[in-house]
């Protein structure tokens, strides 16, 4: 492999002969001699004051060191990584139990069938309450679920970011007029983005070994965030950051639900203190449903108001958004992130007010898009709505509305910046690959045989890539929280002395691949051939300070900082190599893993030589200091805002409401690509999620608060039987804040796709009088959606 | 508990384990703990994810709903004894040409189910590949690489040679 | 995903077998496992005794008995699906064990342990009710037969006592059969929301005899008589197969969960033995 200029290609990742021989190192593969397993108890009612727990029985079992409750851990305090907005989850709970899962006991023992044993045993007197479960009840505040502390813990309102009250805003300067107007439409519709439940297939893991002589400890963590977990660990246990090492090795599947620090993670080093041993606890797939974060949970209204010729007037957003019982790390940024967008791609009057309130539920967070697949879901369904409305194609509504090319930078309604964007082009694009206009014949003709063929389109403007300090700080310091860094990027990249390359970074993956595309960064800009570039992240103390993989920021802003390390690099080695090869610095190339002055291949030294002398700085001219390598820190100036456009084909058994995805179309623009087949990787994955929130999934709770669907079997997950091929293609408008043009593309697919689909399902039922169907649209739904509209 | 420990035989990857195990030891812990063979892996308690996929007596079955005394006397493969040597087994090829893996959690679960598909028939249409491995839920891919992965590795099991992913990648 | 302990025997023999189980007011019998062993993990069932019969000689194999076919208790899905003599003489039970779960399981769970735990909602059910099969019982106490009709009782709970095993079933030849489903995850992925079994025989256009079951419908696989009724002597035309299909859920209670309503479930009872019926009559 001579190839160097590898940025933009196709290249096998380095990570997958590892994980493809079963060699990959996941925490629960990771074992400590005279590790120690755990079990907590978790509560089975949704709403109830504890009035005792008994562990007797469970410390008699044979294998059981110990069972701790919050009177072992309240003088740690509070979680510091959760942002001080509402409602706060104490380790374990403190005499009160606010959702159904939630921990009271952790019982540590030899091993985890002797732990689950132990748990089994641990007697709670619980004394059940009235649960707060339904957004709107939550909202009308008459059941508290936290004592004195209102259930609507804030809105986020359009005319400011926090308004941090109930009442809703006035509306934006127009909107009323326009309603009232004689030659406008309005259309509204209520609508549901359900509850949905993260399911990376690698349920959380932990392992935590503290060492009494340093007083430290090492923490392995299924987590996407290991700087912020290492933070909050050196801030509870009141140590500090480089006493503690947390480390996330191969992470199975993120998506948001590892974006947090758990309860679980300060108790494994809490118990690992307290018994001198290693302590491990690894997930169970109901814990993962009733005990970790979950996403969206909304409850909304979208409205339109429109002229007949499609000119949209004013677009209205009031939602409830459900936080679930308590406040994590970003759980109330979610409906904000949402806010953001709410928009999209369009030059239109907004209003919306978002009200964040709590309920006896899980905690919600970040599920991938995290707020912005809300929005272009309210969105963008009822531009389709409107479409139909005033007859028009939603394609053209769509066009006739959106930003245009030659006004970016664009400042949005709340005075956010979007950077660049060409929306129609990208929309053009799709519909004539897809070959929009003979697909409407042939779901026409369809249609005249009583075959019930819809199509579905949805674009979508994101904003990721986070962030500017000013954006994400929210002008507070997120180092109070635990979390280390205002969203900053971090690179150091590192020749070693026999010419190959270590680059460490401050993100890590959770499967995007990041080892191989930061290699092809790297590689394009030294010249150092890919099989001699190692990269090393997920390590507190041995990665350089960052944040984590999250928001779709790791490339645009941990790759910009290699990027720009990669620079520095370079030019200490043009200077190094100018030195031995007698040559100008400028004079100098790097190519196929070595360098040779311009115009003179054969005037070259290998990579091995220029390191060799790099780490001998007698070699060196005069004022040059040894070694090779260089660390930075980036903070871009805005965040990006990728954008795209989806369409979807379905069709609809008219008989039972069996939904068919028969095919799917995606143009994404990401700007600048490293690796193509990554990025359509991660758009695969991407609108399967969405298509699994439009067909499949769904958190369901009953009225007292009980998961009905805490099990895979209740909880269907699509297979492959269930998802058609993908048919992507991408345009490429770059960024310009930061210098590889790049945007981010890990949320995009899921983003632009749930609307798309039911967007899809309803243009195949809407000439029977379907208006809105409420996802997941399984059979039943879609069918009574039918009946209702027939009768 | 003493009185419950039970001695089982079992081979994995052509070599022979004596263990001593509880009853209740399913047979994905007896791997992965007794054996330390970690490549199988635990995604659900349900049976529905697939992530334990091994081969046992020639059948993929998930070894997360089995009991490791079941095993006694079986014949099992798991994802560490696909490769000969230093060559990977088609199907890990196609899944590395092929982008068949992000974050890898459910690889050696699908690679096993895979394997067991193809041996079957080394020519399945996509329909059939999508049925094959409908007990191996991924969270990452969404299949489309998956399945060309399969194909991929059919196309080697038949003695073509196939393209991997550079030939697909949109512009 | 840590079961309870238990007393866990793999015995030779039948006898011994039914000997363990008669010796433990708490014991369950193991073959597959794909229904028990979930159950033990979220510790929903603790048996203190398992009963492994997986090591029983003599009962995998399916087997031609002149005008029947019988199916063992160790014959799994996966060969229930792909046997040539289930595929001709009880086509509808190697539709069924087909559209079973997933290819793992399939290989490890077995029809008769399918049918012996009488899930509401499982497919094999349904197929060994429309194929009159007949289920051989055994215990310490002797032997008995079940016709399938008396099998099932209620929500996963069938006609064997604790101490008995579900030796074998046997199911007559002729006729035609089919099984249609529409499953969880749409398609036939997943447990039935809803499925008919049908079977029908006759000749000269006419049809002589007939049985329709349904599962995923009521609190237990079921025999919809009055459909069976309504088609039989009909020509198998359109209209017969309507009015058949109009009585799938005649005197039964229809469930509801989160997969389909009271009104729901009962229309798609009748769309999937009407689908079932249009199968064998084309």
């Amino acid at each position: 492999m001579s190839t160097t200029s590898v940025m933009g290609g196709v290249v096998r990742r380095k990570e997958d002969p590892s994980l493809i021989q079963g060699k990959g190192t996941y925490v629960d593969d990771i074992k400590r001699h005279r590790e120690l397993a755990t079990a907590f108890v978790r509560s089975p009612f949704a709403a109830a004051a504890i009035n005792s727990v008994d562990a007797s029985a469970a410390l008699a079992l044979e294998g059981v060191h110990a069972v701790y409750t919050i009177d072992d851990v309240r003088h740690l305090g509070l979680n510091p990584a959760q942002v001080a907005v509402g409602t706060l989850r104490p380790f374990l709970a403190d005499g009160v139990v606010h959702h159904v899962g939630e921990a009271v006991a952790m019982v540590v023992a030899d091993d985890p069938y002797i732990a689950k044993d132990a748990a089994d045993l641990v007697f709670v007197d619980y004394e059940p309450k009235d649960a707060v479960v339904d957004l709107k009840e939550a909202y009308a505040d008459t059941v508290q679920v936290h004592d004195g502390i209102s259930n609507t813990l804030l809105t986020w309102a359009g005319n400011a970011w926090w308004e941090g009250v109930i009442d809703l805003p006035d509306p934006s300067p127009g909107i009323q007029e326009a309603k009232e107007r004689d030659d406008t439409v309005v259309v509204s519709l209520e609508m549901v983005n359900q509850r949905l439940i993260p399911t990376a297939i690698e349920p959380r893991a932990v392992l935590a070994d503290w060492n009494s002589g340093y007083d430290s400890v090492e923490l392995w963590s299924s987590s996407q965030i290991p700087h912020a977990v290492a933070g909050a660990i050196g801030m509870t246990f009141g140590i500090p950051s480089n006493k503690v090492r947390v480390v996330a090795p191969e992470v199975g599947g993120g998506f948001g639900l590892k974006l947090n620090v758990y309860p679980d993670e300060i108790l494994c080093c809490y118990a690992s203190r307290a018994l001198g041993r290693p302590v491990r606890w690894t997930e169970t797939r109901r814990e993962a449903s009733v005990a970790s974060i979950q996403g969206r949970g909304w409850i909304g209204t979208s409205t339109i108001t429109g002229t007949r010729d499609g000119k949209i007037l004013g677009y209205e957003l009031d939602a409830i958004c459900d936080m679930g019982a308590y406040t994590h790390n970003f759980t109330v940024a979610i409906p904000l992130l949402g806010l953001f967008v709410a928009p999209g791609q369009y030059d239109i009057p907004t209003s919306y007010a978002l009200h964040c309130v709590v309920t006896n539920k899980p905690t919600t967070d970040a599920y991938r898009g995290a707020g912005r697949p809300e929005a272009a879901y309210y969105l963008e369904r009822i531009i389709d709505a409107f479409a139909r409305e005033i007859g028009m194609d939603p394609a053209d509504v769509r066009k006739a509305n959106y930003w245009k090319p030659d006004q970016f930078p664009v400042t949005t309604q709340i005075g956010l910046t979007m950077d660049t964007g060409d929306y129609a082009t990208n929309l053009d694009s799709l519909l004539e690959r897809v070959g929009y206009e003979d697909l409407k014949a042939k779901r026409d003709a369809a249609r005249a045989e009583g075959r019930l063929l819809g199509i579905g389109l949805s674009t979508y403007v994101e904003v990721c890539g986070f962030g500017p300090s000013a954006l994400a700080g929210l002008g507070f310091s997120w180092a109070g929280y635990g979390l280390p860094t205002a969203f900053n990027g971090s690179g150091v990249v590192r020749v070693q002395p026999d010419g190959t390359c270590t680059v460490t970074i401050g993100t890590g993956p959770s499967g995007q691949g990041h080892e191989t595309t930061w290699a092809q960064i790297v590689s394009d800009g030294l010249g150092i051939v890919m099989d001699n570039i190692e990269v090393q992240h997920g390590d507190s103390l041995d990665s350089p300070v960052g944040v984590g993989t999250f928001g779709s920021r790791s490339l645009a802003v941990d790759g910009t900082a290699t990027y720009e390390a990669t620079t520095r690099v370079k030019e200490k080695a043009a200077i190094i190599a100018g030195h031995l090869l007698e040559a100008a610095p400028e004079d100098v190339q790097f190519q196929d893993g070595g360098a040779h002055v311009a115009g003179s291949p054969d005037r070259s030294v290998a990579w091995a030589q220029i390191a060799e002398s790099a780490y001998q700085p007698h070699t060196l001219p005069e004022g040059v200091e040894g070694g090779l390598e260089s660390s930075v820190v980036f903070s871009p100036p805005n965040a990006t805002w990728p954008f795209g456009s989806h369409l979807a084909l379905v069709e609809v058994d008219p008989e039972t409401g069996d939904v068919d995805l028969l095919e799917y179309w995606a143009t994404d623009d990401c700007g600048n690509v490293i690796n193509p087949m990554i990025v359509d990787g991660q758009v695969h994955g991407g609108i399967a999620q969405g298509v699994a929130q439009a067909l499949f999934e769904e958190a369901i709770y009953d009225d007292v608060g009980n998961l009905l669907t805490s099990s895979l079997a209740d909880y269907p997950l699509p297979a492959a039987e269930n998802l058609p091929m993908f048919n992507l293609d991408r345009t490429v408008t770059p960024t310009d804040v930061n210098p590889l043009g790049v945007k981010g593309i890990g949320e995009a697919g899921t983003i632009g796709s749930a609307q798309t689909i039911v967007n899809a399902v309803v243009d195949a039922v809407s000439h029977l009088g379907v208006k809105h169907i409420d996802m997941p649209l399984r059979p039943k739904r879609v069918w009574q959606a039918i009946e209702d509209a027939r009768k | 508990m003493e009185g419950r420990i039970l001695e089982v035989r079992i081979s994995v990857n052509g070599v022979d384990h004596q263990s001593d195990v509880e009853p209740r030891t399913l047979l994905v812990h007896y791997l992965r703990e007794n054996l330390s063979l970690t490549g199988t892996h635990v995604g659900c308690e349900t049976g529905y994810c697939g992530a334990c996929t091994v081969i046992v007596d020639g059948r993929a079955v998930k070894s997360c709903t089995m009991f490791a005394v079941q095993a006694d006397g079986a014949s099992i493969q798991t994802v560490e004894g696909v490769a000969d040597g230093d060559e990977l087994h088609p199907v890990q090829e196609g899944f590395w040409e092929c982008h068949g893996l992000q974050c890898g959690f459910c690889t050696p679960g699908m690679i096993m189910s895979s394997i067991a598909l193809l041996e079957e028939n080394n020519d399945p249409s996509e329909a059939e590949i999508r049925h094959g491995i409908e007990g191996n839920l991924c969270r990452c891919t969404g299949y489309h690489n998956i399945v060309r992965s399969v194909q991929y590795a059919g196309a080697k099991m038949r003695g073509e040679s196939p393209q991997g992913a550079s030939q697909e990648v949109s512009s | 995903m840590y079961p309870p302990n238990f007393d866990y025997v793999a015995p030779a023999t039948l006898d011994e077998a039914l000997a363990a189980l008669a010796a433990s007011d708490n014991a369950k019998v193991l073959s597959g496992g794909m229904s028990l062993i979930p159950l033990m993990k979220l510790r929903l069932v603790r048996p203190t005794t398992v009963v492994d019969i997986s090591r029983i000689s003599g009962l995998d194999a399916i087997t031609d008995e002149g005008d029947h076919i019988s199916i063992g208790a160790l014959v799994k899905h996966a060969e229930t699906a792909s046997n040539a003599l289930v595929a001709e003489h009880a086509t509808a039970l190697g539709q069924a064990a087909g559209a079973t779960a997933d290819i793992q399981v399939r290989n490890q769970g077995t029809t008769c342990g399918s049918i012996a735990h009488a899930d509401l909602a499982a497919d094999q059910p349904a197929a060994a009710l429309a194929l009159g099969a007949t289920m051989s019982v055994a215990s310490v106490r002797g032997t008995r037969e079940i016709a399938a009709a008396d099998f099932f009782v209620d929500t996963l709970t069938s006609a064997l006592e604790p101490d008995e095993i579900l030796v074998k079933i046997t199911i007559p030849k002729g006729g035609k059969s089919a099984y249609r489903k529409l499953g969880r995850r749409g398609g036939e992925s997943d447990y039935p929301i809803a499925a008919a079994a049908v079977w029908v025989d006759g000749s000269n256009g006419s049809i002589s005899a007939a049985r329709v079951a349904v599962t995923g419908v009521g609190p237990k696989p079921y025999l919809a008589s009055e459909s069976a009724a309504a088609i039989v002597g009909s020509s198998g035309s359109g209209e017969a197969i309507a009015a058949a299909a109009s009585h799938a859920t005649d005197g039964i209670t229809v469930l509801e969960d989160l997969y389909g309503s009271v009104e729901y479930r009962s229309h798609l009872a009748k769309v999937y033995v009407k689908r079932a019926l249009e199968d064998v009559l084309a």
